[in-house]
């Protein structure tokens, strides 16, 4: 393993008290801006954070209120990872020592929308670590589906009939497209297992370049969920074998969670409003897309 | 300070009240978030077992450690339940917010 292992590892009882996202308006039990909160904590005081028009711009940055009590700014849509790339070469430009920058944006932004900009920063090898958290829609403007929407997924833009049932198109790999580009650190991570989350952002801060993390965070609001279940829910795909947690370092891909047996995908689908219309067999058929991935992820990934 | 809190704030009356390009101060909040809920978490110290889960998973990071027990910002908790769901040891209750 890595040198992050002979750092100390951060846990709940010795993370900082500080927050440095406090007081923003996201709805109640969201779970992107769990992630932006966790990982500002591990990162500290001295980061420079870039969001991009989405969810965490819209409600951390209300005039007269500034919920980031750290270094934090707006950016265009597609230019999160442009942006995050000059902060952090004008820094190094001006001399600033001890500090670093930090993309989040959102699934849309991100595999959609930011991709070009993000894989020319991977390109550049800039020192940026960008978050991605997936909440599996554009849920910011109204919920429609972006690349980063899973088969099924009833949106605003993919609603549900008698004919077509939700989303007619598969995730996005969006892991394995970062570590193709042959990045020094990427990881997937989960909310519904924080402190896995905790110790990726941690490792991935130490990389001297760009590092990624995809972290899976829930959305109440578009996924028609009860509030305090986001957490459970952002477990509970992990769990079923929806969502996976891995690592891509050095040139090798490695499981991180590798469950000996996956739990109900029906009972995770059937829990959330997006994907209530569902029929036995698209169930079946998302399952069996699952167990083809799992299959070769298994096969290629998992050296232990 | 470990978070921010409440400041007053008066609205500009003139243009040049207001802050010259996209700078503000960071970590300043005008408003509280305590309206929106309708249940107010509450926690049974005798049973709490300090596992700090409900720290770890608050998405607006409203509970906080004070001198070895769990506090929560009632100014700024929205109260989703997160926490009282995820508590192992059921030791925090959701009750409803009287008006």
């Amino acid at each position: 393993m890595s040198s992050a292992n002979t750092l100390t590892r951060i846990t709940p009882k010795n993370i900082t008290d500080q927050e440095f996202f406090y007081g923003h308006k996201a709805c109640a039990g969201c779970g992107g801006s769990l992630a932006v909160r966790l990982a500002l904590k591990v990162l500290g005081e001295r980061t420079y954070a870039a969001f991009p028009a989405g969810c965490m711009a819209a409600v951390g940055f209300i005039y007269p209120q500034m919920a980031f009590t750290n270094n934090a700014i707006i950016t265009t849509f597609p230019g999160v990872a442009s942006m995050a790339s000059g902060i952090a070469v004008g820094a190094k430009a001006l001399g600033i020592q001890n500090f670093k920058t930090v993309a989040f944006a959102g699934d849309g932004g991100t595999a959609d929308i930011g991709l070009q900009a993000l894989s020319g920063m991977i390109d550049r090898g800039d020192d940026v670590l960008y978050i991605c958290y997936d909440n599996e829609a554009y849920m910011n403007t109204g919920i429609q589906k972006s690349g980063l929407t899973p088969f099924g997924t009833q949106t605003t833009t993919t609603p549900a009939g008698k004919n077509i049932h939700g989303s007619k198109t598969q995730k996005k790999n969006l892991f394995e497209i970062i570590a193709a580009h042959d990045i020094p650190y990427a990881a997937t991570a989960s909310i519904g297992y924080p402190q896995d989350y905790i110790d990726k952002v941690q490792k991935a801060a130490q990389v001297k370049g760009p590092a990624f993390i995809h972290v899976y965070a829930s959305c109440p609001t578009g996924w028609g969920t009860p509030t305090e279940t986001s957490v459970e829910i952002a477990k509970e795909a992990v769990d079923c074998g929806l969502f996976f947690l891995a690592e891509y370092e050095n040139g090798d891909y490695r499981l991180t969670r590798n469950p000996k047996q996956f739990a109900s995908v029906a009972d995770y689908l059937k829990k959330q409003g997006r994907f209530k219309h569902l029929s036995d067999a698209d169930i079946a058929s998302i399952e069996a897309h699952r167990d083809h991935k799992w299959e070769r992820m298994r096969r290629m990934w998992n050296h232990q | 300070m470990s978070r921010p809190v409440k400041q007053n704030f008066i609205r500009p009356t003139h243009i040049e009240g207001f802050p010259v390009g996209p700078q503000f101060t960071a970590g300043h909040l005008a408003d509280t978030n305590a309206g929106w809920r309708t249940f107010r978490p509450v926690v049974n110290h005798d049973t709490c077992i300090y596992c700090l889960r409900c720290y770890l998973v608050c998405p607006d990071g409203t509970i906080f450690k004070d001198n070895g027990k769990i506090a929560v910002d009632y100014d700024y908790c929205k109260g989703c339940g997160v926490c009282a769901h995820e508590c192992p040891k059921n030791a925090i209750e959701m009750v409803k917010e009287q008006l």
